[in-house]
């Protein structure tokens, strides 16, 4: 069972407090309904489920209820980081590096 | 006497303190302290069950949780009865049951002992060849003959009358293992500062202490030891040690599962203790000291009974004063087995011979034998073993050849090494590496915030161990945060240092050999069996496992691995790091049901949600349906009547009269603020900006991908303010739904969502006397048509209690839905009720519900949808704002294929015999004679016979539906082919004039 930092909470509480809610940082384009079926499509339907590092978004539904966006490896399930919904998305060379400094210093 | 072959002297149980157990229906007498497997053997059994394939006779194997054979049927009393219990770790108790399993009609002569005889017919992977052909045999034979020859033990019938606790846990160190490494780590821990648990499967703490002689930590005997610093660290605030309990299983971010065993080993059932407790340990670090696990030799008829690991033949001396046998044969790969000969020796069991199959023993261990005066023949190898039900002989030859000496035994303890037990390290999802030089995996990669100590790390010597070990406490405790406290030194001594080892099939049982030279004793796979996967193309060491089924059985290979490993190897010419090792899953091992599923069962299983008004429904017959967790009251069936009676009473009684409904169920969200239309205008296909305070209206909500996901009516109490309803069994995903595009893609919107599901009591008064039933009751609102039309909502009270009462229907009827505090439900319920029954008004359920709003069309969201529905498919376009630059869904409605004609739609059906009722889900054709496979058109959605319309009617999608109007399509059943007309959706009141009554 994992171990999610709430950024809202500001607590680390069990994966049980929490659901899963897809790839983060996909922006509903403001004018949708003009978007054409290809521009649709990588909005909707496309997702790259990398192995390694994923940008998601999680829901703290059985805590502070609010959605928040996580950086996750898909293989170790470390959070590398877990941030407020609507901030930018954190500098992903810069979390690499910082994992490979922690895990030197192992 | 508690068993001929107990040793006087020998051992650590009291000899005074006995208990009694029967085997099979013969009483024997153990000592307090012993294991199943331990009083067997003290009473000079070896034979305890039969294998499970061949029904070969097998004895007792280990002394440990790696016990592949020795699993039997333990049992309490009647209820209190488990198969396939380990002999080894079960614990005795007075009064206990034992039986032996997988025999019949007795453990020396089993019928099926004959499939021995068949062996060449059930090679590896017969499963997937015999039972191919003919395919009609498969039902009719080799299933059932399968089912009943397959699985050991024997299910229990009775339900489990024990309970099992849970308990949640949070430590700075969590230290699984209790042996030399692991109470050392946690001692330097402890006494660092750290919050410790300390945990190991034994009754007692010790490890290999538990055998091992002439072993010292700090000046005492290695196992006085362990038990002082056990002592030591029970008495520390900051520590909690479990004994009798099991590191199952390791999971993500440090979260371990221990299951501690509680009352399995008592003999007075205390009912206030639990039989198990499940503890879910979030340890910040994790020491594991899991130890290693002894091989044994393969070679020709190692299964006999009586033939053990040499660890094992120590401990039961060493630990339970249980002399396996009289003249004890060791056949070995490794120093450590000597050890075994030379307790034996001393303890005055006569020792026949060593046999190593190493040219170049230790010569420590070779000059202690030859001082105890014990033969050692090195290069030599036994090369099969006599006896059937219990070993009598070894036959054993010089390695390269030569004529064979048969040496008598009842005994012989077998090693080939010891394999690290890394399986918990691995279900951290850790990588191993192999390590060429000592030939086994060992840690290497970790991924999750652990460390290995000890033997499961490869360190073999002591004081090396010790030293790791305290290291890992001390830094362990420093990173969780712990900074107090003395570190800790202790010095150890081993009386040898051991070398050796082999992995693989030993002299005699080679490449050029059929003879059956086990590996997987509890799947009764040979190392020819590992070869002929290997000839038929098996290449991938998964693949091997699966085919041979190696390692797949519920000790999940602790013994078997490594020599499967090392002959595919072999046999596909391949170094082992490049066959590769398969992955080590959860549990380490076997988990009783009870322990997981705990306390979920009963009640608790899942939890039962009851609407404000259940009593009541109770209280009058009703029979419930599950939606969802909800009960909901499905029919009320008066004397004489089954359901068909009972729903076409209610159905006509509510058109003629009146009925109430318990709607309580129906999802509501209150959505608030300056934005609350605007943020509807996206979530809903209607525009709601339009709708008038004080009215409702009926919303359908899309996904973005243009398919209806829920639906309700809405009823604006005032411009900043809706009550929201939404399907019952929809409620949470809808709120979801909604926070998620409030909370990411519409932040910038002020409004604020609250679920009220449960703060609202709703009851439903439909019918041509509805007005009339709730007039009297309502205070402060003017029920008449002009002023509360159809699709009104207001506030007021009824019962002098407050209301938002809607006027809305589900039935076609003149309706109110009252909504009241959910604590006033019921008594409202029944006020309302008091007027209604004397009219001649009705009760109704969800089944009678279900009828009514199908005989006018209205659609079941979830029952007529299925989420590849569009609103048009569902006949709903009225519902989509066309004006509107955006709702969610507003693109994907575009979409090419929502839009292409031919698009399953929803209608009417009415078959041509007014009698028949579809069955719900079958299929729809328009030629019921065309070729098979056939074209489906579409299913039946919804159906009934409805008492008002004097006949059947459905719902269906099919595939161009509204265009079918009037045409003749076919449900073709097993039995019959019904003929059906496509109608429209409206069965009833086409006009829809009763509404407004």
């Amino acid at each position: 069972m994992l171990l999610i930092y709430c950024p809202y909470c500001e607590e680390e509480r069990s994966e049980l407090e929490f659901r899963n809610a897809g790839d983060a940082h996909i922006v509903r384009p403001a004018n949708i309904a003009e978007i054409s079926d290809e521009e649709f499509e990588e909005f909707f339907f496309l997702r790259q489920n990398p192995k390694g590092l994923i940008f998601e978004r999680w829901r703290h539904i059985h805590g502070c209820g609010r959605f928040f966006n996580a950086a996750r490896d898909t293989v170790s399930d470390r959070f590398y980081t877990t941030y407020k919904a609507g901030e930018p998305k954190p500098d992903v060379a810069a979390i690499l590096k910082g994992e490979q400094d922690k895990g030197a210093a192992r | 006497m508690s068993g001929a072959n107990r040793i006087a002297g020998a051992g650590r149980l009291t000899p005074a303190r006995t208990a009694r157990f029967t085997f099979d229906g013969r009483t024997l007498t153990a000592l307090e302290g012993d294991t199943v497997a331990s009083a067997l053997l003290a009473n000079g059994i070896h034979l305890v069950g039969r294998s499970f394939k061949y029904h070969r006779p097998r004895g007792i194997l280990s002394a440990g949780a790696e016990e592949p054979n020795a699993l039997l049927d333990v049992s309490r009393d009647a209820a209190r009865r488990q198969p396939n219990v380990r002999a080894t770790v079960q614990e005795v108790f007075d009064g206990m049951k034992v039986e032996s399993q997988n025999r019949w009609p007795s453990l020396a002569f089993d019928v099926g002992g004959f499939n021995d005889l068949l062996s060449p017919f059930f090679a590896a992977g017969f499963y997937y060849k015999t039972f191919m052909w003919p395919k009609a045999a498969w039902h009719a034979i080799y299933e059932p003959f399968i089912r009943r020859a397959a699985g050991l033990g024997v299910a229990p019938t009775e339900a489990d009358p024990d309970h099992y606790a849970s308990r949640y846990a949070h430590c700075d160190v969590l230290v699984i293992g209790a042996g030399a490494a692991g109470l050392s780590a946690a001692l330097a821990a402890a006494k660092a500062g750290a919050k410790v648990i300390l945990c190991d499967e034994q009754p007692e703490v010790g490890g290999a202490l538990r055998y091992e002689r002439g072993t010292t930590i700090d000046g005492k005997e290695g196992w006085d030891w362990a038990q002082a610093a056990a002592r030591t660290l029970a008495a520390m605030d900051n520590v909690t040690v479990l004994t009798r309990t099991t590191g199952f299983g390791y999971y993500n971010h440090n979260f371990v599962g221990l299951v501690e065993r509680v009352t399995d080993h008592l003999p007075a059932l205390d009912k206030a203790l639990p039989r198990e407790r499940l503890w879910q340990v979030r340890a910040k670090k994790v020491i594991l000291a899991n130890g290693s696990i002894e091989r044994h030799m393969v070679f020709a008829n190692n299964d006999r009974p009586g033939i053990m690991l040499a660890s094992a033949g120590r401990t039961y001396l060493n630990h339970y004063g249980v002399a396996v046998g009289s003249k004890v044969g060791v056949y070995t790969a490794h120093d450590s087995a000597y050890e075994a000969a030379f307790d034996l020796k001393r303890a005055g069991v006569a020792v026949p011979a060593i046999v190593d199959c190493r040219d170049n023993p230790g010569e420590a261990v070779l000059a202690e034998a030859r001082r105890l005066g014990i033969e050692v023949l090195t290069g030599h190898s036994v090369v099969n073993a006599g006896g059937k039900l219990r070993v009598s002989s070894i036959s054993v030859a010089r390695n390269g050849g030569g004529s064979a000496r048969k040496i008598a035994v009842d005994a012989l303890l077998v090693s080939s090494g010891w394999t690290p037990s890394v399986h918990l390290f691995s279900q951290s999802r850790g990588k191993v590496k192999f390590d060429a030089a000592t030939q086994r995996f060992l840690p290497g990669t970790y991924l999750q915030d652990c460390l290995s100590i000890g033997a499961c790390n490869g360190t073999d010597d002591l004081q090396a161990t010790i030293d790791e070990a305290l290291a890992a406490g001390e830094l362990t405790a420093r990173a969780a945060g712990a900074e107090g406290g003395a570190q800790v030194t202790l010095h150890g001594e081993n009386a040898f240092s051991w070398t050796g080892g082999m992995i693989g099939a030993a002299e005699g049982a080679g490449p050029d050999t059929t003879v059956k030279a086990f590996i997987d004793f509890q799947h009764d796979v040979c190392a020819k069996d590992i070869r002929l996967a290997v000839r038929e193309g098996m290449h991938s060491i998964e693949h091997i496992k699966r085919f041979t089924t190696n390692g797949m059985a519920s000790d999940q290979g602790k013994l078997s691995n490594m020599h499967g490993l090392a002959i595919a190897a072999e046999t596909l010419g391949k170094d082992i790091p490049q066959v590769g090792l398969t992955t080590f899953r959860q549990p380490y091992t076997p988990v009783t049901f009870g322990a997981i599923v705990n306390h979920s069962r009963g009640s608790l299983f899942d939890p039962a949600r009851k609407t404000p008004i259940h009593a009541w429904e109770e209280a009058h017959g009703a029979e419930f349906e599950d939606v969802g967790n909800w009960k909901r009251a499905w029919f009320y069936p008066k004397a004489g009547e089954g359901m068909h009676e009972a729903v076409g009473r209610e159905c006509k009684t509510v058109r003629e009269v009146a009925g109430l409904f318990d709607a309580s169920t129906l999802g509501k969200i209150e959505v608030v603020g300056p934005d609350a239309a605007a943020f509807l205008n996206l979530m809903y296909t209607n525009a709601w900006d339009t709708l008038k305070p004080g009215r409702c209206r009926y919303g359908i909500m899309l996904r973005d991908d243009g398919f209806v996901y829920d639906d309700g009516v809405v009823g604006r109490l005032a411009e900043d303010r809706f009550h929201v309803t939404t399907t019952t069994g929809g409620a949470p995903r809808v709120m979801n739904h909604m926070e998620d595009y409030l909370q990411t893609e519409f932040p910038h919107l002020k409004v604020w969502l609250t679920s009220t599901t449960e703060q609202w009591a709703v009851i439903a008064v439909q019918g041509p006397k509805a007005r009339e039933i709730i007039a009297p009751l309502v205070e402060g609102i003017d029920l008449s048509n002009e002023a509360f039309p159809h699709m009104s909502v207001a506030e007021g009270k009824i019962c002098g209690v407050p209301t938002r009462l809607f006027r809305m229907s589900f039935t076609g009827e003149l309706g109110f839905e009252v909504n009241v505090p959910a604590d006033y439900g019921q008594a409202v319920w029944e006020a309302i009720w008091e007027r209604a029954e004397p009219m001649g008004a009705c009760a109704y359920g969800t089944e009678t519900m279900h009828v009514l709003r199908a005989e006018k069309g209205y659609i079941i969201v979830g029952q007529d949808t299925d989420g590849t529905l569009t609103p048009d498919d569902a006949a709903l376009s009225w519902a989509v704002s066309k004006k509107k630059a955006d709702f969610v869904g507003i693109r994907g409605l575009k979409r090419p294929d929502l839009v292409k004609d031919g698009r399953k739609q929803l209608v009417g059906l009415l078959t041509k015999d007014p009698k028949v009722v579809l069955e719900e889900g079958a299929q729809i054709v328009a030629d019921p004679n065309q070729p098979k496979p056939m074209t489906m058109l579409g299913h039946v959605t919804s159906s009934y016979w409805s008492e008002n319309c004097g006949r059947s009617i459905a719902l269906a999608v099919v595939a161009g539906g509204r265009a079918r109007l009037g045409q003749t399509l076919y449900v073709p059943m097993a039995d019959r082919t019904i003929a059906v007309e496509v109608s429209d959706m409206v069965f009833f009141d086409k006009e829809g004039g009763r509404l407004h009554g």
